[in-house]
């Protein structure tokens, strides 16, 4: 399973199959501010070793929960279990061993290196004072080939296409070897191709035995990936499982506010969702209108 | 049918702005002789307002008479007439730049201006040769800016190039300062504050015309003022011509900045902050005139506040008043503005 | 890393430069025996003029310019704001603000009293510029932070004339000493205050990683395992305790923070734990050199080393702005 990686680095530490850790949310709430909750008492275990996939609308609270899922936003009210533990008393660093984040819009600094940034993934591992050692060398190479961007371990990020970026990105994640990789919408902003190439990467990191949450804006490509889908409409959890039973038209139509045929494609199986046509005609009543 | 909603949308956003100038102008106005007469009446010598009224008409006995008209009079017309060169300053070079930041105590004009006053004074100089070089010394700095922010007015450049002259124009005035010997350091500390105290009648009549003049070319050339705002091309696509219309616009405030860094000395923050106010109370534009009268208002006020409600038998300066809430001001006012670019 | 070594031998050039040129020249051989063998030499006011006017102003200039350095470089990195410095975002006028009022209101005219006012007053300023800083959020452009730096000084600034003005002896004294400069100034009171700079580098040296970290981003360094408050925290400790110790010793001096960072920067690249030494080491030789041409430019007299620092500080800062789009846009 590591055919991409040098033999003697595993970046998960556990091998395929092994019990994955769980991380749960119970009866979450969450929101930037106290009175208007974004996301409204969540339960949600995350299947471990499984590509689970957030959709829904805008502001239906899908980054949201990630990002509480993730440690990045304090719960109002209920609470998030790892492996039974709730995770605010698991000390910084150690959840940073266990769960690797790559937010929204992450900053390179200027003249930054991809090899240099991957680097950065590695201090969760490193006593303070320490400098990186070969061992961390050997992590980060390896990261850097998990996601297919050994080449641009010398290249400044801001000479690399979006989508290389994004891998160096993953790339940082996965050097902290984490357990549990969390994604904030790693495919927004980038075409089509280099959306499929960072979804594969994320498939094969699960194929390695990494348990995997993202959220993702189109829903053809969540389904064709997820193990698991999750679809959110108004910070609720409105439909769970596997894409071909989650992505019906009725759940379309509620969490997403289109008609929508739901067609199945013929290489894989899976969902694909086309807006029907007349899901569009409220604007050509408006063209109509405006002729008058 | 959607058309004549527009039209009608129109017609009454016109009509609102007009109703909102007139009640903005009249309210300033109204602000502005209410505190003038508040200023010509109190004092160590407290005057009724009524005989107030009397002494400028020159009905009422000597004495009142005198402490009006020669005492009072000329403080209060240095004030009006400094805030109102200072609130235009302002407008009208953030406006030209399209950038609320940019205006002349900000980036280093009027730092300019006071150092290369302070270089004259301890030179020896007075009067008409102390402005010169406080012009030479705004143009100068107005220029280097200029040049330094390149083409990109827009952004935020022009402000932190701005900084770095005002900064270098403090290291000039720190050089001036220890030159000079210790009472004419002493007085140059109490002029860099600021102060409408010792007015003199030509300088205010020279100030004044100066306003006029600037508040005419102002009025004329609002159409073109106002494409400014949207920028180069389409300043240029309606028929405006961009770059004159901000040369003229830049050597006016940077004029009047100098002049009254020269009369009063450098008031803090009444440039940068009359401009936003302005806007705010008016709701958009170039608002220069408006700036004025806020202007004028903002220095009236702080002097009176400085000459009567601050404590003490030393009197400070209207500056002291500028500078302390005026420098908190400006930092609410950018954090507010700030937050509300983050929203939108 | 070819930049550092170059850096750090400017630094030497500028140690050597600082104990040899004055008022009075003085070739290397006879700096080296003053310092030696003061005895030896012919003319004994050569001795006086290296080990009593020329030591003591280097040391200084080395610690004022090693710590406005280094608290430049954790200013950017905290604020991740490529303009920050110490001097630029009002921190150094607050501390000398601080000391005005010491001098003016409590009589103090201890060493340790005087720097103890002074890191009030840069604690103070710190905290309300991070404040406003947060309180802009994600709008908190440099340009902001700037003006507001800007703003901090002025006012500040009017209200020390207030409390100056009835007082003509501390006006004199407050003239020069504002100016900034590295005269007149004891070797004793640099040393007494070393200690408060070694622990501001020892907690700046604990956030490389952490700044690091933080350059990618609140989340990216929150998701590595870091805490953003205690980062924020031990910043402010750092920034607090480095330029107030610089204002204390020199006076408020700008830019000093921005070219160290910003030389540093362009030496080894962006990672904090060679910056910061690197910083350390640009900021001081910028405070020699500015030193040493405000000894040669104006005979018989001397420029303040304040003054040559805005002089040399402002275009540089210009050109930084007009080659960085960051921050310009």
């Amino acid at each position: 399973m590591t055919a991409t990686a040098p033999a003697s680095v595993t970046l998960s530490p556990d091998a395929p199959g092994a019990a994955a850790p769980a991380l749960r949310a119970e009866n979450l709430t969450l929101g930037y501010t106290k009175v208007r909750p974004v996301v409204h008492g969540v339960d949600l275990a995350v299947r471990p070793g499984a590509l689970t996939v957030l959709v829904g609308a805008n502001a239906s609270g899908k980054s949201t929960l990630l990002r509480g899922l993730a440690r990045l936003l304090p719960a109002h009210a209920g609470r998030i279990t790892l492996d039974g533990n709730p995770i605010e008393r698991i000390a910084a660093r150690q959840l940073a061993r266990m769960i690797g984040v790559l937010p929204q819009n992450p900053i390179a600094p200027e003249g930054i290196t991809a090899g240099e940034l991957v680097a950065r993934g590695r201090y969760p591992h490193q006593p303070i004072f320490r400098g990186r050692s070969s061992d961390d060398d050997a992590v980060v190479a390896a990261s850097l080939a998990a996601t297919d961007a050994a080449s641009l371990t010398e290249r400044r990020m801001d000479e690399l296409s979006g989508g290389q970026r994004q891998r160096v990105w993953i790339a940082m994640a996965l050097a902290q070897q984490p357990r549990i990789l969390l994604l904030d919408e790693p495919t927004s902003a980038l075409d089509v191709a280099h959306q499929v190439e960072v979804l594969d990467v994320l498939r094969a990191e699960v194929d390695r035995g990494t348990t995997v949450v993202v959220v993702l804006h189109d829903l053809t490509l969540a389904a064709r990936y997820a193990d698991e889908l999750v679809v959110l409409c108004d910070g609720r959890i409105v439909a769970q499982g596997a894409a071909s039973e989650v992505l019906t038209e009725a759940t379309v139509r509620d969490a997403f506010g289109i008609d929508a045929r739901i067609l199945t494609d013929p290489d894989t199986g899976r969902p694909v969702v086309l807006p029907r046509a007349s899901s569009l005609g409220s604007s050509a009543v408006v063209s109509q209108e405006r002729m008058q | 049918m959607s058309a004549a909603v527009a039209l009608g949308a129109l017609s009454r956003t016109r009509r609102e702005r007009r109703m909102r100038a007139a009640s903005t102008t009249g309210i300033l106005a109204a602000a502005g002789v209410a505190l003038s007469i508040t200023a010509l009446a109190v004092g160590s010598v407290a005057i009724a307002p009524a005989d107030v009224i009397a002494a400028l008409a020159g009905t009422a006995d000597g004495g009142e008479q005198f402490i009006v008209r020669e005492l009072r009079l000329p403080r209060l017309t240095l004030a009006l007439v400094v805030g109102a060169a200072l609130g235009m300053a302002g407008a009208l070079l953030q406006s030209v730049v399209r950038n609320p930041l940019a205006s002349p105590d900000i980036v280093g004009v009027t730092g300019g201006a006071s150092a290369a006053a302070v270089l004259a004074i301890g030179a020896g100089a007075t009067g008409l040769a102390v402005s010169g070089s406080a012009l030479v010394g705004a143009t100068v700095a107005i220029v280097l800016v200029l040049a330094a922010s390149g083409r990109k007015l827009g952004g935020t450049r022009i402000v932190v190039v701005g900084i770095a002259v005002a900064f270098l124009a403090q290291g000039v005035l720190g050089y001036a300062l220890t030159r000079a010997r210790l009472e004419q350091a002493g007085t140059a500390y109490f002029w860099l504050v600021g102060s409408v105290g010792s007015p003199s009648a030509p300088e205010t009549l020279v100030l004044g015309m100066l306003v006029a003049v600037v508040a005419i070319g102002t009025v004329l050339g609002r159409g073109a003022l106002a494409a400014q705002l949207l920028g180069d091309e389409t300043a240029t696509a309606v028929g405006s011509r961009p770059r004159r219309t901000r040369i003229l616009a830049v050597t006016a405030s940077t004029v009047l900045a100098a002049v009254s860094v020269a009369v009063a000395g450098p008031l803090a923050f009444v440039a940068f902050v009359a401009g936003p106010i302005a806007r705010r109370l008016r709701g958009g534009g170039p608002a220069v005139l408006t700036a004025a009268l806020v202007g004028a208002v903002l220095v009236l006020a702080s002097d009176l506040v400085a000459q009567n409600l601050i404590p003490g038998t030393l009197q400070p300066p209207a500056g002291l008043v500028t500078g302390a809430v005026g420098a908190p001001l400006l930092v609410w006012l950018l954090i507010r503005a700030a937050r509300q670019e983050g929203r939108a | 890393m070819r930049g550092a070594a170059l850096l750090g031998l400017g630094l030497a050039l500028a140690v050597a430069l600082s104990l040899a040129l004055g008022a009075r020249g003085t070739d290397l051989g006879t700096v080296l025996t003053a310092l030696t063998d003061p005895g030896a030499l012919a003319d004994p006011a050569d001795a006086v003029a290296v080990r009593d006017l020329r030591v003591p102003r280097t040391v200084i200039g080395l610690v004022v310019g090693a710590a406005l350095g280094l608290a430049g470089v954790v200013m950017q990195g905290v604020t991740r704001n490529p303009v920050a410095d110490p001097g630029l975002l009002g921190v150094t006028a607050g501390a000398s603000f601080a000391v005005v009022l010491g001098i003016a209101l409590a009589g103090e005219t201890g060493v340790i009293g005087l720097a103890v006012w002074a890191l009030a007053g840069a604690l103070v300023t710190s905290l309300g510029v991070g404040a406003l800083a947060r309180a802009a959020g994600d709008r908190a452009t440099p340009a902001l932070l700037v003006v507001v730096g800007f703003a901090v000084t002025a006012g500040l600034g009017t209200l020390t004339t207030l409390v100056l003005l009835g007082d003509p002896a501390a006006l004199d004294r407050y003239r020069f000493w504002t100016v900034g400069s590295l005269t007149g100034r004891d070797l004793d009171a640099a040393l007494t205050l070393l200690p408060l700079a070694l622990v501001g580098i020892v907690v700046a040296a604990l956030l490389a990683r952490p700044l690091d970290a933080l350059a990618l981003g609140d989340d990216v360094a929150r998701g590595l395992g870091f805490r953003l408050g205690a980062v924020r925290g031990g910043s402010l400790v750092a920034i607090v305790l480095l330029s107030g110790t610089a204002t204390a010793l020199a006076g408020p001096l700008v830019f000093v923070g921005l070219l160290g960072a910003h030389a540093a920067r362009a030496a080894v690249g962006g990672h904090h734990g060679l910056l910061m030494p690197v910083a350390a080491v640009a900021g001081a030789a910028f405070v020699l050199v500015a030193d040493v041409i405000g000894r040669l430019v104006a005979p018989p007299g001397e420029l303040e080393v304040g003054i040559v620092v805005a002089a040399l500080g402002a275009p540089l800062l210009i050109a930084l702005v007009r080659a960085r789009r960051a921050v310009a846009a």
